[in-house]
């Protein structure tokens, strides 16, 4: 198991954003992390990253817990937040040089090669990030991610925005990512669901109403199609 | 912390901005010490630099909270703290990492005024009759009061978004911080303890240091203070509230 979530929760005052919920996610698979929009996802996303401080409850990334041994964990994980937050007046390759220099690698200027080759951005690199189109700054979010060979993926909603072709582009992108670490990734297109993932959860209000693989989750509703069984469970 | 140290340093020498803030800075200190009568070395005829060591720490209220003001309000207003936040990096680190960058540039905006020194040691009579003592241990001064004054300027950053706001904190608690004392002490109610008061404020140390007595109180005075700023950012950045 790469990441074990027990009943983690993050209170806002009296609002209770994420309740104790709990999940795991194994290498090699696709966790597809859905609910309506202010569920708790992002929130959970960033329990996981250290950017938020937990309530209460615990994590573990690859054996590290997230409170204890924060640094570790960083260093473990690969996070696309939401909305690709860039410095936009860097230029690609200087961005991507600058992350893998926060990280300590050895060999930045051959890492940021790979990465630019792996996305897709060998034609835009020379660019500033300001200047880049939606598809190819979501690109450099994912090279960021991606850059220090993280075990375990964290995407928040890496496909919001994109039109059909970067999406397919960005989806083949994140399946290939997908085989040989553990990747959490939130959306809201189930048929981006059913293309992508391996497993499913879903929260509701901060709570996890559903937590198994595609095909239980299919079986155990009668075989109605993603989306029914989406909404019957959040609404 | 080193690549965050760079990247800060970088993006304000790839900017206008601070070569903007600095060129006015050693404008106004050129006009203030060389041509505006009131103030200008020449008329005073003395040669010392004592006058500009008093202009200064007024200019770097200004300046230090322009450089500074940028730092972490707007990391907040686009959302690209998360960016930082989630490397293998502590606040601390990333805090220490804007704060040393700042205070490149300060140090970049003092370098030039040395010329003023070799000027007046040329224009004294005999030449070369300045007090050298006195002007190293004000440099010495300008230096401290800039990290004060730089811890200040992060802070302010760091409890908005809006750098404007950011930049109109900075300038009140610098002013606040530098004389503010001073002139509280100086109200009658609390003569009693005008001692103390006037030691609270930064103007008592640099003075104190400028006058070329470098005492280790003064040292200790600056060090906290930097550290109490730095601290109550670490706290605002902590929470996270944004």
């Amino acid at each position: 198991m790469s990441v074990i979530v027990k009943n983690l929760a993050k209170h806002y005052g009296e609002q209770k954003a994420v309740n104790e919920i709990s999940f795991e996610a194994k290498p090699g698979r696709i966790l597809g992390f859905l609910g309506p929009n202010g569920a708790g996802k992002s929130t959970t996303m960033k329990m996981l990253t250290g950017y938020l401080q937990p309530t209460s409850g615990q994590a573990e990334i690859v054996g590290k817990d997230i409170q204890l041994e924060p640094l570790e964990v960083k260093r473990l994980i690969g996070y696309l937040p939401e909305n690709t937050p860039l410095y936009m007046d860097m230029y690609v390759r200087e961005f991507l040089g600058f992350v893998a220099e926060t990280y300590g690698l050895k060999n930045v200027k051959q890492r940021v090669e790979e990465v630019i080759k792996l996305v897709g951005l060998t034609q835009e690199q020379h660019k500033k990030i300001g200047m880049l189109s939606k598809g190819y700054k979501q690109r450099v979010g994912l090279a960021q991610a991606i850059i220090h060979q993280p075990q375990v993926l964290i995407l928040d909603e890496p496909t919001s925005g994109l039109d059909p072709n970067q999406l397919s582009d960005i989806r083949a992108l994140i399946k290939n990512l997908g085989k040989d670490k553990t990747v959490i990734i939130s959306t809201h297109i189930m048929q981006e669901v059913e293309a992508l993932c391996d497993d499913v959860i879903i929260i509701n209000k901060g709570v996890l109403v559903a937590n198994s693989s595609i095909n239980d989750l299919k079986e155990k509703h009668a075989q109605s199609s993603l989306e029914d069984i989406f909404k019957k469970l959040t609404l | 912390m080193l690549a965050v140290f760079k990247r800060e340093l970088f993006s304000f020498l790839s900017s206008s901005m601070a070569y903007i803030t600095i060129g006015i800075f050693l404008l106004a200190c050129g006009l203030m010490f060389w041509f505006f009568p009131d103030t200008s070395i020449l008329e005073y005829g003395y040669a010392e630099m004592d006058g500009f060591f008093s202009l200064v720490p007024y200019l770097f209220m200004f300046l230090i909270s322009a450089i500074a003001m940028r730092s972490f309000a707007e990391e907040r207003k686009e959302g690209t703290y998360v960016l930082l936040a989630t490397r293998p990096l502590t606040d601390l680190q990333i805090i220490l990492a804007k704060y040393l960058a700042c205070m490149v540039l300060v140090l970049f905006s003092l370098l030039p005024t040395l010329v003023y020194y070799y000027s007046i040691s040329q224009l004294g009579l005999p030449k070369g009759n300045i007090d050298t003592g006195a002007v190293i241990g004000s440099y010495i001064g300008l230096f401290l009061l800039g990290n004060a004054f730089t811890s200040i300027g992060i802070f302010a950053s760091s409890v908005t978004k809006n750098q404007i706001i950011a930049f109109a904190i900075a300038v009140f608690l610098c002013f606040f911080m530098y004389s503010g004392f001073d002139s509280i002490s100086r109200i009658s109610a609390f003569e009693s303890i005008s001692s103390v008061l006037v030691n609270f404020g930064i103007a008592e140390h640099y003075q104190s240091i400028s006058r070329g007595v470098l005492d280790t109180r003064d040292a200790v005075y600056f060090i906290t203070f930097v550290a109490f700023f730095l601290g109550l950012t670490k706290l605002a950045i902590g929470g996270r509230k944004w």
